[in-house]
């Protein structure tokens, strides 16, 4: 398994767990959707499997090892919104030097204009916005990608784009996906197996 | 805003903005220069020149032992701004520690200094300020403690909150997950954000000290009555104002009103300049 989730228990409060329990793997070279009601804890287990959140039970292996704490996490997250994602008060060029400096080519295929690096994010649109997301999350030692919702928040066209973009990358480099999403459609035209949150408890 | 954007032409907010802080530091500097190299001779006690009323001599009149009132004023402006600036500067130190170092540590030390704040702040500042200025006896010291122990809440909780709401933003938990320090995120992602609104917090608190301090001093409770401070001058002028010398109140008093809103315009205008949401205007 790449990425593997081992009975994970989790709850916001002592008294309500909203994950009691959840076993989860992704393998090698899989491209996963979860699906599942609004509410439901999609992306909190999310956020469990990407670390930012520790269960109150369980653990989460990447590789058969626990995610490292210190250095630069293999599994990435990207989120449903990308202007809370990146500092208002940094250009954009400095949001992606955070995670890498990729080259012009890279920039050229994520379709970001090379004038867009010198701007601040209030002088982006969203769908601009999220590509830097996607750029910064594909950093040369990132080996998973969680997408939490990521083209929710946008228009059909820049959805598809977006996804394409974000697939080629994927294929190229063998870099794992997890997708949350609500659309089955999506699901369907871009991963290769679908997860319906409750059969996981 | 942008109806009295149009009616002056050719300059745009950001660039009035920037040209009423001007106006309003220069002011207050002069004031602060010119009263701390004042030479005290200027106001010092002529019998022969008591209440006269103002004239081209005496622009604002003089007192019952024939003092100068304008250069009293100056420098009595300048004496608060002194104890202003310092009480500002302490207690938005007091406030820049506690407000990070609880959203930082969290759990029972967050409670104490919110306890501690709630309890600040439950309390009317005046009478807090004459206990502390009293117990140390008075004098610019005391009061200028006093002010420093009772002005800090209100921006422990603002760079509290700040803080807090910082720490748990995607693009903070993004940078930890991307192997940056927990040094890197404070001075890159964390400090730069808070340190507009700890410049307008101790800009904000600079008219309250001011308030505050003549307050006190007014009740008796600060500055010695040799000192001339606005305080002071409002205090004796009390005593005369009933006889009909209507000048030793009103100038005092205009002078520190002027200078307490001048502080408030350059924080209003600040605040506007360094939020990103209104910047743009």
């Amino acid at each position: 398994m790449l990425l593997e989730a081992k009975n994970i228990k989790f709850g916001y409060n002592k008294s309500r767990l909203i994950l009691n329990g959840v076993n989860f793997g992704i393998d090698y070279g899989e491209r996963v959707a979860l699906i599942g009601p609004s509410g439901c804890g999609k992306s909190t287990l999310s956020q469990i499997l990407a670390g930012y959140l520790k269960p109150q039970a369980g653990e989460v292996l990447f590789d058969s090892k626990p995610l490292p704490r210190k250095e630069f996490c293999p599994v990435q997250m990207v989120y449903q919104h990308p202007e809370k994602a990146v500092n208002p008060r940094w250009k954009l060029r400095s949001t992606l030097a955070e995670a890498w400096t990729p080259d012009a080519e890279f920039l050229d295929d994520m379709g970001i204009a090379p004038e867009w690096l010198d701007r601040y994010p209030a002088e982006l649109s969203g769908g601009e916005m999220q590509r830097f997301c996607v750029a910064r999350a594909l950093a040369p030692q990132t080996k998973f990608i969680i997408a939490d919702e990521m083209s929710t928040m946008l228009d059909v066209i820049t959805q598809a784009q977006i996804w394409e973009l974000m697939l080629r990358q994927i294929q190229q480099r063998n870099i794992g996906l997890l997708a949350v999403t609500h659309s089955m459609e999506l699901a369907e035209r871009v991963c290769t197996r679908i997860v319906r949150f409750e059969e996981l408890t | 805003m942008s109806k009295r954007a149009l009616t002056f032409t050719g300059l745009n907010a950001r660039s009035r903005m920037i040209i009423y802080i001007s106006v309003a530091v220069v002011y207050l500097a002069c004031v602060f220069v010119w009263g701390t190299l004042l030479d005290p001779s200027a106001y010092a006690v002529r019998f022969a020149d008591k209440f006269i009323p103002p004239s081209a001599g005496h622009i604002f009149g003089t007192d019952f032992m024939g003092r100068d009132m304008f250069f009293r004023c100056v420098r009595g402006l300048s004496n608060s701004l002194v104890i202003g600036l310092a009480a500002s500067l302490i207690s938005s130190v007091i406030a820049l520690v506690f407000g990070i170092s609880s959203a930082v540590i969290g759990g029972k030390f967050d409670k104490a200094v919110l306890m501690c704040v709630d309890c600040c702040m439950g309390l009317p500042h005046l009478v807090l300020l004459i206990l502390i200025s009293f117990m140390l006896g008075r004098g610019a010291k005391g009061v200028m403690l006093g002010v420093a122990f009772t002005h800090w809440p209100e921006l422990t909780r603002l760079v509290r909150a700040e803080v807090l709401q910082l720490r748990s933003s995607q693009y903070v938990r993004a940078s930890y997950k991307m192997g940056k320090s927990r040094m890197y995120v404070a001075m890159r992602h964390i400090f730069p954000h808070v340190i507009p609104v700890y410049l307008v917090g101790i800009v904000l608190l600079f008219p309250h000290a001011i308030m505050h301090e003549s307050a006190v001093t007014f009740l008796g409770f600060g500055l010695p009555a040799e000192t001339p401070a606005i305080g002071v001058i409002l205090s004796e002028a009390m005593r005369h104002i009933a006889t009909g010398k209507w000048w030793l109140a009103l100038f005092p008093g205009l002078m520190l009103i002027a200078a307490v809103l001048l502080f408030d315009v350059i924080g209003e205008n600040l605040k506007r300049l360094l939020n990103p949401s209104s910047a743009q205007e």
